[in-house]
């Protein structure tokens, strides 16, 4: 069923390895670091919106 | 009372806030069973290109990324479009929220695209029409991105980013069928409903991938469009009451 006889086979990708690993090496790259950011991006605003609520509410509390 | 259901509730940030965090998980799940699916049928499984050897594989991602590349756009279009005639506010933080990932799927075409088109053709690159119409998308993402990030009122940008959607969209069917129209040294399409050119797990492979993509792009869609409703309505009551509830 697995058409590789070895890991190393599997790496070497019949001599295409640097340019399939290169691919999905990106592609992992990308798909790790995207959510990454939008969840960081997430923090910091809410943390701003947070921030900028309590002042508003101190100001007319005033 | 009776209490009937109304499509036009979700339209409106304070129902579909909860309901999109709701279901991030799911999409993420069905994302990664997908993928691992698709990466085992067409890593472990999938015979080797009688042609291309196993430098083939690289289709796995490339296929799905160029699709994905061409529909995210076609989704933003859709946005612009309801967001134009009906004025709602939903639409332009959709079309907001997709465009980052539709630059990345456009990116990933052409970086996937020169890994494979170095070993078959001997150039990481040509003028040709589909790697041309596809490098176009990518900069009429970045385009959008840049155009609405230098308008400060949110709306105005709103509109002014969907009238670039809208004018920009007459580029997807160019990539589609511009290894019809004209002569490429792209290859043509291996997926046709009549008849498929590939072999069954090259195919399946790839669908399933193109799955994983799918899912993965409105798992993160969702997420940055969450924070985009909170930002855009940070005057409203439902954000208000979120924020000093403790909303993380």
């Amino acid at each position: 069923m697995i058409h590789w006889n070895s890991l190393a086979d599997f790496l070497a990708m019949g001599g295409y390895g640097f340019y399939v690993w290169g691919s999905f090496g990106m592609t992992v790259l990308i798909m790790l670091i995207e959510p990454i950011a939008v969840a960081r991006n997430r923090k910091i605003t809410i943390a701003r919106l947070k921030r900028q609520l309590r002042a508003e509410t101190r100001n007319t509390a005033e | 009372m009776k209490d009937r259901f109304n499509l036009y509730r979700f339209a409106s940030p304070a129902t579909f806030y909860p309901l999109a965090g709701a279901m991030i998980p799911y999409f993420v799940a069905v994302s990664v069973v997908f993928g691992l699916a698709g990466l085992w049928l067409g890593m472990l499984v999938a015979p080797t290109d009688f042609q291309q050897g196993e430098g083939y594989r690289i289709i796995f991602i490339h296929v799905p990324a160029s699709w994905m590349s061409m529909f995210i756009y076609l989704v933003m279009a859709f946005w612009a479009a309801i967001g134009l005639a009906f004025n709602t506010r939903l639409s332009g933080m959709m079309a907001q929220a997709l465009a980052p990932t539709g630059a990345l799927m456009a990116f990933l075409s052409l970086w996937t695209g020169a890994l494979w088109g170095k070993p078959m053709w001997g150039a990481w690159w040509v003028w040709d029409a589909r790697l041309t119409s596809e490098l176009i998308l990518l900069f009429l993402y970045i385009g959008y991105m840049a155009l609405t990030a230098a308008i400060d009122d949110a709306r105005r940008a709103d509109k002014a980013g969907a009238l670039l959607l809208l004018v920009g969209v007459v580029n997807v069917p160019i990539i589609y069928f511009s290894v019809k129209w004209w002569n490429t040294l792209h290859q043509g399409s291996s997926v046709n409903l009549a008849k498929s050119t590939m072999a069954t797990t090259m195919l399946w492979g790839m669908l399933l991938m193109a799955m994983c993509f799918w899912m993965y792009s409105i798992a993160v869609a969702f997420m940055r469009v969450r924070t985009i409703m909170l930002e855009r309505e940070r005057n409203a009551d439902w954000v208000k009451t979120l924020l000093a509830g403790g909303e993380k």
